[in-house]
């Protein structure tokens, strides 16, 4: 068994279809799959539903899909750092389904892990909680929310082994362990691919199980906000 | 004189104790890191996946793999640890975090907060502004007291798309200090020069003794 490719394109042949829902990792620009969002750019796959915390922004990230119209759908909660995204949105181009950040990030956990809904606390009260199933535990009100499960996951970490036990670097985890669990396929990009063995075990944060195909390549890791301190 | 970005994230640094696990939200609430107590330790969480955030880094020394919540460089401190966002927001919702510190739009007087959306006008979304206030124990709102237009932004009831319900317990303007309590709001404190008389004036929501 061979997980390793050796381009974004090879690793995503035969994954894309029209229409098809994929979950992506990172957080603003911050750990995303750059090299595999530029590949789904070229393979022209269009009406794609993401699930995503953001958008990116215009020129990176899932920004670039955007400007191709290959998106038809987001599902994000946060999506300020774009304005082809709002004007897109606000024209009514595009769908969007907002999810407060938690909610999102537990609907992929719990659809990797087998839990087709869960009760939440967040959003009861707020449009979020409208046609939603309500139940009281112990005095408390929740509402339904759905697990996530995705044709594709699109993740990006620091480290693999071939077998594709990754590991995260600092804040770059976000999102990428839960948009992995909840794909039927996920593809990893990582910035370098040892052997098993390099690893220790007790570090790894995602076991490869979860991982289907992986590539090395390298990242232009775009930082949003660059903030200083004076010295 | 009203308090200024600067004296507003001083006074809410104030509401930190000792041993605090804390997140700090987007805007005026970040610059409160700078304000901590002398002797008061508390540990900052982001919910993109980090407790124990340290200060912006010294220049040259920017890692994109190191943001805060608002995408800004950010360092880690010898207590630091990374997890992932599902984690981040267990420990969120789970009520783990003692107090969140975050910017508003509207204000209502029994607590409901709006800071995510103007409908067919702003649409950034709510990040993780909803599942904070339904998760943190106690909620800090740092904010003007009037828009841009001179209007109230502490209301009888918000008329912008809610955050959360009744999840509001001290709101920090430039004016003062109020507190969300039966019947309406409470001034505890106003800015030095601000008289109640003015915070009154200012405050569209019902003002209770």
């Amino acid at each position: 068994m061979n997980k390793v490719y050796d381009s974004a394109a090879e690793a995503l042949d035969g994954l894309l279809f029209d229409g098809m829902f994929i979950a992506a990792g990172g957080f603003g620009l911050c750990g995303i799959p750059e090299l595999l969002i530029e590949a789904i750019k070229d393979a022209g796959t269009r009406d794609l539903t993401f699930a995503s915390n953001n958008a990116g922004v215009d020129d990176f990230g899932i920004g670039i899909l955007l400007q191709t119209r290959q998106v038809k759908k987001m599902i994000s909660s946060y999506v300020g750092e774009n304005a082809e995204f709002m004007r897109q949105y606000l024209s009514g181009e595009l769908e969007l389904e907002f999810n407060p950040q938690g909610t999102l990030a537990e609907r992929m956990r719990a659809g990797g892990c087998g839990i087709p809904g869960f009760y939440t606390k967040t959003g009861v009260g707020t449009q979020i909680a409208e046609g939603k199933e309500h139940k009281e535990f112990d005095g408390e009100t929740y509402i339904l929310e759905r697990g996530i499960v995705a044709d594709l996951s699109i993740v990006k970490a620091w480290k693999a082994d071939t077998t594709g036990n990754l590991v995260f670097r600092k804040t770059a985890r976000n999102f990428n362990p839960p948009a992995a669990m909840c794909g039927k396929v996920c593809v990893a990009e990582v910035e370098e691919i040892v052997e098993p063995g390099q690893l220790d075990p007790d570090k790894i944060h995602l076991p490869g199980i979860y991982v289907h195909r992986l590539i090395k390549g390298d990242h232009e890791k775009r930082i949003e906000q660059r903030t200083t301190r004076a010295a | 004189m009203p308090w200024d970005r600067n004296q507003m994230a001083a006074r809410a640094a104030q509401e930190l104790k000792d041993g605090m696990y804390v997140n700090l939200g987007i805007g005026i609430p970040t610059l409160v890191a700078n304000y901590i107590p002398e002797g008061v330790h508390v540990t900052l969480q982001s919910e993109n996946g980090m407790l124990g955030l340290g200060p912006f880094p010294l220049e040259g020394e920017e890692d994109p793999d190191l943001i805060n919540a608002g995408k800004q460089t950010i360092t880690e401190l010898a207590h630091s640890a990374y997890f992932d966002s599902a984690q981040s927001f267990g420990m969120i919702r789970g009520g783990k975090i003692a107090m969140a510190i975050l910017g508003a739009m509207e204000v209502s007087e029994n607590g409901d907060l709006a800071n995510w959306m103007i409908p067919g006008k702003l649409v950034k979304g709510m990040g993780g502004a909803m599942d904070l206030v339904a998760g943190v124990k106690r909620v800090v709102i740092v904010m003007d007291h009037t828009n841009k237009h001179g209007d109230s932004k502490l209301l009888k009831e918000c008329t912008l798309p809610l955050t959360g319900t009744g999840v509001v317990s001290r709101i920090i303007t430039n004016l003062g200090v109020l507190d969300v309590v039966e019947g309406g709001l409470k001034i505890v404190e106003c800015a030095e020069g601000v008289t109640e008389d003015e915070i009154r004036a200012a405050t569209e929501a019902t003002i209770v003794n």
